[in-house]
């Protein structure tokens, strides 16, 4: 039996996510097939067929895959379903959006976030906003995964799979994209970033949001975030939200800014390589996790970092 | 229209959970308990689409333990019109508890279910797309914004890089986001209402649904903790052990 992973794209560039999903298939150890499903989007599969580990790449396009619905997608995948003993999809909106639908018509349950694995059918997951790590096993015929992107290595290149169309079902017609806004931003996405730097309620306001953390991120190549609280604050838009509810990040180094550090904010960013912590309350726990924490008015200390990284 | 909203008791959120020395799971004995925080969203979402007179019921459905009585007269104090507990005593997981919540919307015909995106104890993000699937309805999951009329959901979503619209024909399930909505504060007389509601309790096995565990759990254990970090005096000292110590940067 082999593995099927489904990729996320954009029907042109492959997501950085479907490439740790991969790397997280060939420790199951298997052949691994990967679906790209969409419209026109024949060099995602050009770009997965040189993918490492990658036996076959399957192809379905059709105008109505475009905007990849879950509802479309899962028909597709349960279609495909009866040759593969596991079914990989990246945990992020994408994988979590359909991957159920998938799991749920095998009659299959699903392993959701799996940051390890150490058999063929046992996985280990984060529960509790990660306080806590499961190690589950299945016995179903189908082992469904949602893999967490940040917990696995990128496959590499170097493989030259064949790609094969398949037919694609007809469209489930009940569900209408209607249009999508994405934000634009020459920065680093933020769930693939090396560097993260995030910044919190104590930052009082969008305008010190922008006017402090934008040159601090600039200087270090970094990706931006926020807490729920700038979040909710309308200091940051909602997909930089890191946490339990918003993105897992990890990466080399997080620099959190005016954030207290509650437990779902920690969730999202606890296996960040280097932690650093701005914070003017000594007491906060966010000085628990970092490596390196500055105790001090975050008005005064990010400028001054600025101008030391220039 | 009917509006089912399934709602679960968790551990309450701010509550930092343990895990039990011989690894079998986490330390709930004892600790506060709460609806799910995106719960209380569904049940506030419901409640605001019954007050424009959107819908004509909110029915508050949670599946677990006997104490689950106690989220659902919590929705009912948000108000919810009338609660269903399905009683059971065995670990449910995401798949069961769709197949549950599939028998009772087979029964009960509601237009739409409105449920938590995840539940803060398993974080599974699963069960409203699983109910979806074995509904055959449309689904719209993480939704921030919705708007119901002549038989289509508006529902906008959170997606990663930006938000999506979708329309989706009803029957539906949708499955919030925190930005949905503000919950409202249940007030003692609304508390005191809630306790004269109908709540009705039924079995899986009334419902004709195998509830058995598909997943075990063979191990939890804590997750690796962090070495304590340094405290370090001043901006300069940073950039040093950032560039020197650490290789980051």
């Amino acid at each position: 039996m082999s593995i099927l992973v489904i990729a996320e794209h954009d029907n042109r560039t492959l997501k950085g996510a479907t490439l740790n999903t991969i790397t997280a298939a060939t420790a199951i150890g298997a052949d691994i097939h990967v679906l790209v499903a969409g419209s026109r989007c024949s060099a995602v599969a050009e770009a997965v067929s040189g993918v490492k580990g990658v036996v076959r790449v399957l192809l379905a396009e059709a105008p109505h895959l475009e905007p990849l619905l879950a509802e479309d997608l899962a028909k597709l995948v349960t279609t495909l379903a009866g040759e593969y003993s596991h079914i990989l999809a990246p945990a992020t909106a994408f994988g979590r959006n359909f991957l159920p639908r998938v799991a749920a018509v095998l009659d299959v349950a699903q392993v959701s976030d799996v940051v390890a694995v150490e058999s063929a059918n046992t996985f280990v997951r984060p529960i509790y906003a990660g306080n806590a790590l499961a190690t589950v096993s299945s016995d179903d015929p189908v082992k469904v995964l949602s893999v967490r992107p940040t917990a696995f290595e990128s496959a590499p290149e170097g493989g030259s799979a064949a790609v094969e169309p398949v037919p694609a079902p007809a469209s489930f017609a009940r569900t209408r994209c209607v249009s999508r806004e994405l934000a634009t931003s020459e920065r680093p996405e933020l769930a693939g970033a090396k560097v993260i730097v995030s910044g919190g309620r104590g930052l009082g306001s969008k305008e010190n949001y922008h006017a402090l953390l934008e040159p601090l991120a600039d200087a270090l190549g970094a990706a931006l975030g926020a807490s729920r609280a700038a979040v909710d604050a309308g200091f940051a838009p909602n997909d930089y939200q890191v946490g339990q509810t918003g993105k897992i990040v990890a990466p080399q180094l997080y620099v959190a800014v005016g954030i207290s550090g509650a437990i779902q904010h920690l969730a999202g960013m606890k296996d960040s390589k280097v932690i650093v912590a701005i914070n003017k309350d000594p007491e906060a726990p966010i000085f628990q996790v970092a490596d390196y924490g500055v105790v001090g008015d975050l008005f005064v200390l990010v400028p001054e970092l600025v101008s030391q990284l220039g | 229209m009917k509006i089912l909203v399934p709602v679960k008791r968790v551990v309450d959120y701010n509550v930092k959970v343990r895990v039990k020395a011989d690894g079998t799971g986490v330390d709930i004995a004892n600790v506060k308990m709460s609806m799910n925080p995106f719960d209380e969203i569904a049940v506030e979402e419901a409640v605001r689409l019954r007050e424009a007179g959107i819908a004509t019921e909110v029915v508050a459905v949670s599946c677990g333990v006997a104490a689950c009585q106690e989220t659902i007269r919590a929705a009912m104090a948000i108000g919810a019109d009338r609660g269903i507990l399905v009683e059971s005593d065995v670990e449910l997981q995401p798949l069961a508890v769709a197949k549950l919540l599939k028998a009772l919307c087979d029964k009960e015909q509601p237009t739409v279910v409105i449920c938590g995106k995840q539940a803060i104890d398993d974080d599974s993000n699963q069960t409203g797309q699983m109910l979806a699937a074995l509904m055959g309805w449309p689904q719209a999951t993480f939704a921030s914004k919705v708007q119901l009329a002549d038989g289509v959901a508006t529902v906008m979503r959170e997606i990663d890089g930006g938000l999506e619209t979708v329309e989706i024909k009803l029957p539906a399930v949708v499955t919030t986001d925190l930005r949905l909505n503000e919950p409202r504060y249940a007030t003692l007389p609304n508390i005191m209402k809630a306790k004269k509601k109908p709540l009705e309790t039924v079995k899986p096995a009334d419902l004709g649904v195998d509830v058995a565990p598909r997943l075990a759990t063979l191990k939890v254990a804590e997750p690796p903790k962090r070495s304590a970090g340094v405290r370090v005096a001043d901006v300069a000292q940073l950039v040093d052990k950032l560039k020197n110590e650490a290789k980051v940067i």
